[in-house]
C-alpha cells in the first residue's frame, strides 16, 4: 500500500496520481511553509486529510483547525508578521466569516509571507451560494492566482509563496471545486530543504500594524503601490496559445480553460487563447497586446463578469478597435463551466465553430435521489420527535450541517437558512410581534462554536422568546468528521472538552435540557415544556454521529453486524417507519410490504419505538 | 475524439465509488494510458447520488465528461444505472451495473415509481447499449460490491488496454493487509 504521507515528504523527482487538495500539501512542504490553519469546509477539507497523512512528528509545519475561518486567518496572519510563512484555507463562504480581518491584510507588511487558499464552488455543489470571491480580491487589493488542474495547484502555490514573500503581501490561491477534486498524475520535484529560523521577528517597526486615523492613507497607498508593482510578476505566469488566428481570440482561466481546450479538439477552427493564471490584477500591457492582434475577443469565465468588465475598460482606455464579448445571458452567470456548458457558450458566440449536437432527452424519468440522513442518525430521531411536539404553523429555523437535511420531506424541520450560525439571530427576529407561532432554532455542535455563540448571547441579552435545539453529534460530520472544541481532541492532541451544557449555564441560560436524541418520548416532552416557557431555552439533543461510530468500530474490528427486521405477521402497513420516520433502510415492495435493507441497516434500533404495533424487532444475536 | 475513452461512474453515497474510481485511474496509469478523473465530494455522500468521471486518452484536457459521451457507464445500483445511462451513455456503448436497489426517498414516500429491470433493458436495447447486470449472491459484505463490479470490468475487458494485472497493481497501491487480501480474493474469484 502506498503511503500518502511518505509521498508528500519524498525529496526526489517523482510523479503520482493525486487530487488538487493533495498536491497543494506537497507545495507547502517544498516551499517551507511553517504555519497552516483552516476551518473545514467543502471543497477544501481533503487538504487536511493529506496533512493528516504525514505523521505528526514528521510534519514540517504546524497545522490546526481553528474554531472558524476568521480565527484561522488571524492565526496565519499572526504567524506571518512574526516571520513565518503561513497559509490559511477554507471554503468560499468561509471568506465571509473571515472578511473583517481579511480586508485588512494588504495594508500590512506580511514579513513571513501568507497565502490565502479559497475553495470557490461554482455549481454550488456544497455551498449555499455561488459567490465569486474575485470581487473580494478587487476590494482588498490582493493578487489572485487561479490554477486549472492539480499540477498547477502545486506549482502555483509555490508561485504564490514566492510573490508573497518578496512583496510582503497576501496572495490568494483561488481553487474551485473541480481543481480541488480533479485527479491526475502530477510531476513533483526534488527540493531544497529550508533552514528554519525560530526567532520571533515581530517588530512594530516593520509596520505600521495599527491602521488608525492618519496611518490609514499611507498604508492604503502602499497596498495600491504593491498591487501595481506585482503585475509583471503575475503576467509572466499567464500563457498565450497561438493558433495562428488573427481574427478570433479567447481569454479564459482555471477550469473553464480546460473545458475550452477540451471542446476545441472538435472545433472547425481554433481561436488564439490567452490563459490567465493571475486573474487579478491584470497586466494592462499583456491584455492590450492580445486585443490589438485580434478582431474579436471572447472572455470565457465562470460565475461573474469580472475579467470581461476589466478587459472592456482596458480596450476603452487604450482606444483599441476590437469587438469584446463575454456573458450573453443570465444563464452564463450560473453554474460551473463544464465542457458541456462551454460547448454551449462557444456555440452561442460563434455559430460555426463547433459541430451541432442534438442531445436527445432520454427517458424514462428516474426518481431523484437527494442526500439523506444516514441510517441510525440521531438527527432523524430528533426531527421525528420534535415535529410531533410542534404545531403545524410553528416556525423552525435551520442552520448549516448534516441536520440541514431535516428540511427534506417527511420532516420538513428547518424552513429557512442563511449561513453558519445564523439560526439564533434569525429565530429571534421571527419571534418579535409573534404570540401565536412558536419559534424553534437548530444548531450543530461544531457550528455552535464556529459562529453560533453571538446569537445565543444576544438571545439572552435581549431576552428573546426562542427554543434552541442543539443537535450534538460530537463531530463536524458533514465535512468528514473533524474535531471541534467540544470533542476533547484537536487536530494534534487530546485537549480539554468544552462542555456545551455547562458553558450555556455559565452564560446564565436557565433552562438547558439535555437528552439522548434516541429518547424520543423525553425529547418530545422537553420540546413541549421548553416552548411553553417564556424567554430563551435550550435543548441539547445528543447522539454520536453513527457513520463515524460504525466506521471506527469497523476499523477496530469491533463492529457487530446486527439488524432489525419487520415481523410481517404483526405489521399492519401503517407505514410510519417508511413514510414518517423515513430511515432509508425501510423499503416498500410491490405488494406494499416493508423490508429492512440488509446493506443499510446498522441495527441501532432507533426506529423500533416509532412502530405503532411493534412490528420492528431486533434480529436475535 | 476517437482515441478518448470516457468512463462515467454513478452510485449512492456510501457504496464505495471513491475506491472504485481510484483503482480505475491507477490501473489506467499502470497500463500506460493517460488519464484524468474527478469524484463528487461533500454533501451528496450522505446517501445521495454520487458520480465520478474518468477520461482516458492523449487528447483529454478536462476531467469532466460531457453528457451523452460516455463509452462505459458503471453503476453500483439499479436506479442509478438508468439515470447514468440516460444522462451520460453514448448510443452503442456499454452499461455495467450491480443489481441492488436502494429506493430513493420519493419512492419510499410513495411519490415516485421505482425503476424496473424492464425499463433498463428496453432502454439499453433501443439505444444499442450492451448491458451487463451483475450480482453475486454469495457476497457477504455489501461494501465489496464495487470489487465484484471491478472483477467483471476486468473479465469482460470493458476498458480497452487495461488488463487484470493493472487492476491488481492499482489495488495494491490503495489497500494493505487483510483488507487487500479480502478484496483481491473477491476480485479473483
Amino acid at each position: 500500500m502506498k503511503s500518502m504521507g511518505e509521498m508528500l515528504l519524498k525529496n526526489e523527482d517523482f510523479s503520482e496520481i493525486v487530487i488538487g487538495n493533495t498536491a497543494i500539501v506537497r507545495g507547502m512542504v517544498e516551499a517551507g511553509t511553517r504555519v497552516v490553519s483552516a476551518y473545514p469546509g467543502s471543497p477544501t477539507p481533503e487538504i487536511a486529510t493529506a496533512i493528516n497523512s504525514i505523521k505528526h512528528e514528521d510534519r514540517p509545519f504546524y497545522f490546526e483547525f481553528s474554531t472558524n475561518e476568521k480565527v484561522a486567518l488571524e492565526l496565519a496572519f499572526g504567524a506571518s508578521v512574526n516571520g513565518h510563512l503561513s497559509t490559511v484555507f477554507f471554503k468560499s463562504v468561509g471568506l465571509n466569516v473571515a472578511a473583517d480581518s481579511f480586508v485588512q491584510l494588504s495594508l500590512l507588511e506580511l514579513i513571513g509571507g501568507m497565502v490565502v487558499v479559497i475553495g470557490d464552488d461554482p455549481g454550488a455543489n456544497s455551498s449555499q451560494n455561488e459567490q465569486d470571491n474575485r470581487h473580494y480580491a478587487k476590494m482588498t487589493y490582493m493578487p489572485v492566482l487561479e490554477p486549472s488542474n492539480a499540477q498547477e495547484v502545486y506549482e502555483m502555490y509555490m508561485d504564490a509563496v514566492e510573490i508573497s514573500q518578496e512583496m510582503r503581501m497576501p496572495v490568494i490561491l483561488r481553487l474551485t471545486t473541480h481543481t480541488c477534486h480533479a485527479k491526475e498524475k502530477v510531476d513533483f520535484h526534488k527540493f531544497e530543504e529550508k533552514e528554519f529560523d525560530k526567532t520571533p521577528k515581530f517588530n512594530p517597526k516593520n509596520g505600521p500594524y495599527i491602521p488608525i486615523t492618519e496611518k490609514v492613507y499611507p498604508m492604503k497607498r502602499n497596498a495600491l503601490k504593491k498591487l501595481n508593482e506585482v503585475k509583471p510578476k503575475l503576467s509572466k505566469l499567464n500563457k498565450l496559445y497561438d493558433n495562428g488566428n488573427k481574427e478570433k481570440g479567447i481569454i479564459t482561466m482555471g477550469v473553464p480553460y480546460l473545458s475550452v481546450i477540451d471542446v476545441l479538439e472538435e472545433a472547425h477552427y481554433k481561436p488564439d487563447i490567452l490563459k490567465l493564471a493571475a486573474v487579478h490584477p491584470l497586466d494592462e500591457e499583456q491584455i492590450v497586446d492580445f486585443l490589438k492582434t485580434h478582431d474579436h475577443v471572447k472572455i470565457i469565465e465562470e460565475l461573474d463578469d469580472v475579467i470581461e468588465k476589466e478587459v472592456k475598460v482596458i480596450a476603452y482606455e487604450n482606444d483599441i478597435k476590437v469587438k469584446i464579448t463575454g456573458k450573453k445571458d443570465l444563464e452564463e452567470w450560473i453554474g460551473e463551466y463544464t465542457p458541456e456548458k462551454v460547448y454551449e457558450v462557444l456555440s452561442n458566440e460563434w455559430e460555426d465553430i463547433l459541430p451541432k449536437i442534438e442531445l436527445e432527452e432520454n427517458t424514462p424519468d428516474v426518481s431523484i435521489r437527494p442526500a439523506q440522513l444516514c441510517p441510525g442518525c440521531g438527527h432523524r430521531s430528533a426531527f421525528y420527535a420534535i415535529k410531533k411536539a410542534l404545531d403545524k404553523e410553528d416556525i423552525t429555523v435551520a442552520d448549516i450541517g448534516c441536520h440541514t437535511l431535516g428540511f427534506l420531506p417527511p420532516y420538513e424541520m428547518g424552513q429557512v437558512l442563511l449561513s453558519m450560525g445564523h439560526s439564533m439571530g434569525t429565530a429571534s427576529g421571527l419571534s418579535l410581534f409573534n404570540e401565536d407561532r412558536k419559534v424553534v432554532a437548530f444548531l450543530g455542535d461544531s457550528t455552535l462554536f464556529h459562529a453560533g455563540l453571538p446569537g445565543i448571547v444576544n438571545a439572552l441579552f435581549n431576552n428573546h422568546n426562542v427554543t434552541l435545539v442543539i443537535m450534538e453529534n460530537g463531530t463536524t460530520a458533514m465535512t468528514g468528521h473533524q474535531n471541534h472544541p467540544g470533542t476533547g481532541h484537536n487536530f494534534n492532541e487530546v485537549t480539554d472538552k468544552i462542555p456545551i451544557k455547562r458553558m450555556l449555564e455559565g452564560f446564565g441560560v436557565e433552562n438547558v435540557r439535555e437528552v439522548d436524541a434516541y429518547s424520543q418520548t423525553k425529547l418530545y416532552q422537553m420540546v413541549k415544556e421548553s416552548t411553553k416557557e417564556k424567554g430563551f431555552s435550550v435543548i441539547i439533543a445528543k447522539h454520536p454521529c453513527m457513520l463515524k461510530f460504525t466506521r471506527e468500530q469497523r476499523r477496530k474490528g469491533t463492529y457487530k453486524d446486527h439488524k432489525v427486521y419487520i415481523d410481517q405477521e404483526v405489521c399492519d402497513h401503517a407505514y410510519v417507519c417508511v413514510e414518517d420516520f423515513a430511515c432509508p433502510t425501510f423499503q416498500k415492495d410491490e405488494n406494499g410490504n416493508i423490508h429492512v435493507h440488509p446493506d443499510l441497516c446498522i441495527g441501532d434500533g432507533s426506529c423500533i419505538q416509532t412502530c405503532p404495533v411493534t412490528a420492528i424487532k431486533h434480529e436475535k444475536m | 475524439m476517437n482515441d478518448i475513452f470516457n468512463v462515467y461512474m454513478i452510485g449512492v453515497g456510501g457504496q464505495g465509488i471513491g475506491l472504485l474510481s481510484e483503482i480505475l485511474i491507477r490501473a489506467a496509469d499502470y497500463a500506460g494510458l493517460k488519464a484524468k478523473g474527478v469524484d463528487t465530494h461533500g454533501l451528496a455522500q450522505r446517501g445521495g447520488t454520487v458520480e465520478s468521471h474518468l477520461r482516458i486518452g492523449n487528447q483529454v484536457h478536462a476531467s469532466l465528461i460531457r453528457k451523452g459521451t460516455a463509452d462505459l457507464v458503471i453503476s453500483l445500483e439499479k436506479t442509478e444505472a438508468l439515470r447514468g445511462m440516460n444522462n451520460f451513455a453514448k448510443n452503442n456503448s456499454s452499461l455495467i451495473f450491480y443489481d441492488t436497489s436502494w429506493q430513493t426517498l420519493f419512492v419510499r414516500l410513495g411519490q415516485d415509481k421505482e425503476t424496473t429491470h424492464k425499463q433498463i433493458e428496453e432502454e439499453a436495447k433501443r439505444r444499442n447499449i450492451k448491458l451487463y447486470k451483475i450480482f453475486d449472491k454469495d457476497l457477504e459484505e455489501a461494501r465489496m460490491q464495487n470489487i465484484v463490479i471491478l472483477k467483471n470490468i476486468s473479465e469482460n475487458e470493458l476498458i480497452p488496454g487495461i488488463k487484470k494485472e493493472h487492476y491488481l497493481k492499482a489495488m495494491e497501491d490503495l489497500m494493505g493487509g487483510k483488507k487487500l487480501d479480502k478484496n483481491v480474493e473477491i476480485f479473483q474469484k
